[in-house]
């Protein structure tokens, strides 16, 4: 069996505050497969975006981090801060919410592109130039010969948010992490770059993680999806399994506290209470002072996230667990 | 039925440096170009549209905190006018504001039950006791338990702020709450908290709200009639289940169509090509026309106005669809 592309194994991130650790991610396990997209869903402090800059060592380093990465199956902790720039890019490309602050303000766009390709591809500044006109037009950029002299600032959100995924796609990248690509954008444009980036997984092939706050986009353009809560994946599934049949009680509740535009209106059914703080987690399940099914021993032990099904985890007491021949199947 | 809110042709635009940079001849941006719209008392009118259309400023406008170019705004009978004298004023105690970021609205020097008081205390009503029982018993209303009274904004999580903007807003017994994109800013399990408390309180306090947002599933889930905005103007309005079932207008339809939701996952979307333009020279003729898959030669020439369809609905659009459903047609 080859190995899967990325694999996090175990890992924890703490951060120096007040003179303390708090820890950020309490041991999260990830696996990306070749050419999948994986959503990754939690409101805002879950660990969503720490995950990933803590796998990409984008993370200051006064983080404390912990656990394991494997690229093709190999750990990638050895690796000097040179050769992980190496990767980043080339491997795993990285976009985030804000484009236009991304984007480096006192350089063309174009050059910026053609930067991406010089470094990872090893072309020569004609052929450069060439291949970021061409990445360009690929983003569905219009009258990309022009555009490709404009600086970030001459251009919409959503066009800018087209010149970071062309960055991305410079490198040819096996895995794309998109953090909130569309958050800042609006609508007609949000779909319009969902479309993009669906789009260029099929042409490439590349694997994606989509993190998100929004349930509704991650149900777009993903195959698999991982719930975050209080730095910790509590559930993973297929994206119709966890959409149709949610196990696990948080995202039960997050189901039922969604309002939509179509179907019957009803009134919210809202998760009580708010999140916890990561300095002052509640003992045992950290959802237990949310937990509708909460019972006594949610707050004595922490529930690991097992199997419930084939290819689908939970972490909770409650959920129902697999039997042999689910997991089997 | 009377409205409480009515509002007839706002104009407000503003003169901006044009694109000739530092020295460019000022040209005229339509912020907000002739919006009509009537709010009966306790109902809501959900305000929709992407950012830049002109939501908050029409906002700004219905409460007279912005001075307008051109039409008229009446609150209960009474103009609004937009000059800050005594009468102003205490029209201004029944209308009241709810912002994106409760944590700007709030002073951070200041403890939660002096904050829910203060309004109060400017305005000169009851005695330091009475403001302090009206105080607690608007806690207690919009669910913050008495204990949060001399806490520090800073100590509150997102919601629970909120929470405080919302007793600050209603300590003054308002008529009409504007909320300007009030749960944006919330945790996504915090937002549905928030918009039933906006829902009960409307009921209990007998409320009227124009509530403003960029998110359609929470507008539907709150608002009796919507108001979709597209650069300055409306484009459609009407029954919240008409319009997003069925929009009529090519812009509302795209709208829908784009919302992305566990519901429709997998279903392919129209989308719309290109981006919105600027409030700066608006295309002539409809201003959603280089976008609009249904233009024709006429839509270039001429802007359709805001008519009434069949249905009771009103949409600004010369070639309206009238029929099919928006999420199937794709
Ligand atoms: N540099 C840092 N120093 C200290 N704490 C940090 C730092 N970066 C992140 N954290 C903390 O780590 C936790 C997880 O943060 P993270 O940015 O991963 O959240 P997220 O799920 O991406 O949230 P959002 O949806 O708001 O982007 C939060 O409690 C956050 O405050
Ligand atoms: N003081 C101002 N000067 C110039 N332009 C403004 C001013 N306030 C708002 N605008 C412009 O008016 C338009 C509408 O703004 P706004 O009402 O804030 O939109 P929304 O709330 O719908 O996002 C935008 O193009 C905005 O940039
Ligand atoms: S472990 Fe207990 S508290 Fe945690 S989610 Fe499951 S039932 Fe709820
Ligand atoms: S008037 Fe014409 S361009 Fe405008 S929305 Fe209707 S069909 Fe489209
Ligand atoms: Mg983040
Ligand atoms: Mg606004």
């Amino acid at each position: 069996m080859t190995s899967p592309l990325v694999e996090l194994k175990d890992l924890t991130v703490d951060f120096p505050v007040g003179g303390n650790w708090v820890r950020a991610l309490h041991g999260v396990s990830l696996t990306i497969r070749r050419g999948e997209a994986l959503g990754l869903v939690g409101e805002s402090g879950s660990g969503k975006s720490v995950t990933w800059l803590a796998a990409t060592k984008l993370l200051p380093a006064k983080a404390r981090i912990a656990g394991e990465v494997l690229l093709d199956g190999r750990p990638i902790q050895g690796l000097t801060r040179d050769q992980m720039a190496g990767v980043r890019g080339k491997r795993v490309a990285l976009i985030f919410q804000d484009p236009t602050s991304s984007l480096n303000p006192v350089h063309r766009v174009g050059t910026q592109i053609a930067e991406a390709v010089r470094l990872h591809r090893g072309f020569d500044a004609a052929a450069a130039r060439a291949e970021a006109r061409r990445l360009l037009d690929r983003v569905h950029i219009p009258s990309a010969a022009r555009r490709i002299d404009d600086y970030p600032h001459e251009l919409s959100g959503g066009t800018n948010q087209r010149v970071m995924i062309a960055v991305a796609l410079a490198g040819e990248p096996d895995l794309l992490v998109a953090d909130e690509p569309t958050t800042a954008l609006d609508v007609t444009i949000q779909a319009q770059i969902l479309d993009l980036l669906a789009e260029m997984r099929r042409e490439t092939g590349m694997a994606l993680v989509l993190i998100s706050h929004d349930l509704g986009i991650v149900a777009d353009i993903t195959d698999r999806v991982a719930v975050m809560y209080a730095g910790r994946i509590v559930e993973e599934a297929p994206v119709d399994a966890l959409f149709d049949d949610p196990r696990h009680p948080y995202t039960q509740g997050l189901l039922a506290a969604l309002p939509d535009v179509g179907g019957p209106r009803r009134r919210l059914t809202a998760i009580h209470g708010q999140v916890p703080n990561p300095a002052a987690l509640p003992p045992g399940c950290s959802f237990a002072p949310r937990c509708p099914a909460a019972i006594a021993g949610c707050v004595t032990a922490i529930p690991s996230l097992d199997a419930v099904a084939a290819d689908r985890r939970t972490a909770c007491f409650r959920a129902r667990p697999a039997t042999s021949l689910e997991i089997a199947a | 039925m009377s409205a409480l809110l009515e509002v007839e042709g706002l104009v407000k635009h503003y003169l901006v440096r044009g694109g000739g940079g530092l020295f460019g001849a000022p040209v005229v941006l339509k912020a907000v170009d002739g919006v009509s719209f009537s709010i009966p008392a306790g109902r809501t009118l959900g305000l929709v549209g992407e950012s830049g259309c002109g939501k908050s400023t029409t906002a700004r406008l219905v409460l007279g905190t912005l001075a307008r170019d051109d039409g008229k705004v009446v609150f209960d009978g009474e103009p609004v006018g937009a000059v800050r004298d005594a009468r102003w004023r205490a029209q201004r105690r029944t209308m009241q504001m709810v912002y994106q970021d409760p944590l700007s609205a709030l002073d951070r020097r200041l403890t939660v039950g002096k904050q829910v008081m203060e309004p109060a205390l400017i305005h000169g009503l009851g005695t330091a006791a009475e403001r302090r029982q009206k105080a607690l018993s608007i806690m207690d209303a919009v669910g913050l338990s008495s204990r949060f009274f001399d806490r520090y904004p800073h100590e509150l999580s997102g919601g629970q702020r909120q929470r405080v903007v919302l007793a600050r807003a209603l300590i003054l017994s308002p008529k009409l709450l504007v909320c300007d994109e009030p749960i944006s800013a919330l945790d996504v399990s915090i937002q549905a908290q928030v918009i039933n408390l906006l829902l009960d309180l409307q009921d209990q306090f007998s409320l009227t709200y124009l509530f403003i947002s960029h998110d359609l599933k929470v507008v539907r889930q709150v608002a009796h009639e919507v108001a979709v905005m597209y650069l300055g103007r409306i484009v459609e309005r009407g029954d919240p289940e008409a319009l997003f079932h069925a929009p009529a207008h090519p812009y509302t339809r795209a709208l829908v169509g784009a919302i992305p939701t566990p519901l429709t996952r997998g279903r392919a979307r129209a989308s719309l090509q290109g981006d919105p333009p600027s409030p700066i020279n608006t295309p002539p003729g409809c201003a959603f026309h280089p976008r609009c898959p249904r233009a024709e030669a006429r839509c270039r020439s001429e802007a359709p106005l805001l008519r009434p369809l069949d249905d009771g609905r009103f949409a600004a659009c010369h070639f309206p669809v009238l029929s099919t459903p928006a999420r199937e047609a794709a």
